[in-house]
C-alpha cells in the first residue's frame, strides 16, 4: 500500500526477530506522512547478505510527542519525525 | 550454564571502559573478513582515511553559500547531493543527504536513536555525545531539555522538529544566519557555522565570538 503526504498512518506493532530499522518507541503509534523519500533496498534482508529486494518506499512520519510519551503534554506543535519503511506502515484513516 | 560457571579463585577485572572490547571485536572481525577474502585491509584503511578527511568545514561552506544565495539554498533544500557537487564537495557514497532549514518559527535537531547515522561525508565523524545512549534516548523524549543543556532556549511558540534518521537519509540542518552578519563575506560566514549548529543543537557563533564546540 502506498501512502500520500498528509495521510494518517500507524506503525505496525509487530515484533521482528533480527535487524530492522523501526524504533520500538514508535511501534503501534500513529502519525502523519510528512515526506516521501523514494524507494530503498530493505535493510532487514540486506543485513544478512540478501539483495534487499523488493525495494521499500521510505516515508518521513511525524508524531505528536504526547502520543509517544503519554503525560508529556505541553508543546502542542512539536513533532518527532522518523523515517519508516512502507512495509511497517498501515492506513490509520 | 555460562562460561562463568566455575570456582571463583581468580579476581575479575571490572570492565571500566567499553571502548576496548569494541575495538577488539572490530579487530577480530576485520581479521576474519580479510582471511575469508571478503575485504582487503587496504580497503578498510582507505575508507577510514576518507572518513577522517571529512570535516564540518564542508557542511559550513554549504550553509554559508545558502545564506548568501537564496537560489542556492533552494537547490540545497531540494537536492543536497547536487548542491554539494556544485561547490566541488564530495557528498560521499550512497546515503541520501537531506537539508532542512531552521527559521524563526521552526527549529530542527537531528538524532539517530538506533545507532549513529550522521552526514559523515559533509560533517566528518560524529561527536562522541551524538553516539551516546543519553543523547539518543533523550533527544526524542525530552528534546527541549536537551537543547537547554546545549544552551539553546526555544520559545514555546517555536515548533521543534526532532529528526530521527533511522534509515537511508542523513539530515543536515541549515541553521539561522546570525544577526549582525550582513556585511560578512561567504568565508567569514562559514567560520561561524559550527558542527553542532548543523546538528541543530546549537546556534551558529555570533560575529566576533570564538566558535563554541562541545
Amino acid at each position: 500500500m502506498t501512502f500520500q503526504a498528509g495521510q494518517r498512518v500507524r506503525v505496525a506493532a509487530r515484533a521482528h526477530e533480527g535487524h530492522h530499522r523501526t524504533p520500538a518507541y514508535v511501534k503501534g503509534k500513529s502519525g502523519r506522512v510528512e515526506r516521501i523519500h523514494g524507494a530503498f533496498t530493505n535493510p532487514e534482508t540486506r543485513a544478512y547478505g540478501g539483495d534487499g529486494l523488493p525495494e521499500q518506499r521510505l516515508y518521513l512520519v511525524g508524531f505528536d510527542p504526547s502520543d509517544l510519551w503519554p503525560g508529556s503534554g505541553g508543546q502542542t506543535r512539536d513533532r518527532v519525525q522518523v523515517d519508516i519503511y512502507e512495509h511497517w506502515l498501515e492506513d490509520a484513516g | 550454564m555460562t562460561e562463568h560457571d566455575h570456582e571463583h579463585d581468580h579476581p575479575h577485572t571490572p570492565i571500566a571502559d567499553d571502548e576496548q572490547p569494541a575495538a577488539a571485536r572490530a579487530r577480530v572481525l576485520e581479521e576474519v573478513l580479510v582471511e575469508k577474502g571478503a575485504i582487503r585491509r587496504a580497503d578498510t584503511r582507505q575508507e577510514i582515511d576518507w572518513l577522517v578527511s571529512r570535516s564540518p568545514a564542508d557542511g559550513a561552506r554549504l550553509v554559508a553559500r545558502a545564506w548568501v544565495d537564496p537560489q542556492f539554498k533552494e537547490r540545497l533544500l531540494s537536492d543536497a547531493r547536487e548542491a554539494a557537487l556544485e561547490l566541488g564537495l564530495d557528498p560521499g557514497p550512497s546515503p541520501v543527504v537531506v537539508a532542512v532549514e531552521n527559521t524563526p518559527p521552526v527549529h530542527h535537531m537531528v538524532v539517530c536513536t538506533l545507532c549513529s547515522c550522521y552526514p559523515r561525508a559533509l560533517l566528518g565523524p560524529p561527536p562522541h555525545w551524538y553516539k551516546s545512549l543519553p543523547y539518543r534516548s533523550r533527544a526524542v523524549s525530552d528534546p527541549r531539555g536537551v537543547l537547554a543543556e546545549f544552551g539553546v532556549g526555544l520559545e514555546d511558540d517555536v515548533e521543534l522538529r526532532v529528526l530521527d534518521s533511522t534509515a537511508n537519509i542523513r539530515y543536515l540542518v541549515i541553521p539561522r544566519r546570525p544577526s549582525g552578519t550582513e556585511g560578512l563575506g561567504e568565508n567569514e560566514l562559514a567560520a561561524l557555522v559550527t558542527r553542532d549548529s548543523m546538528i541543530g543543537v546549537a546556534q551558529p557563533s555570533a560575529p566576533g565570538e570564538p566558535p563554541r564546540q562541545s
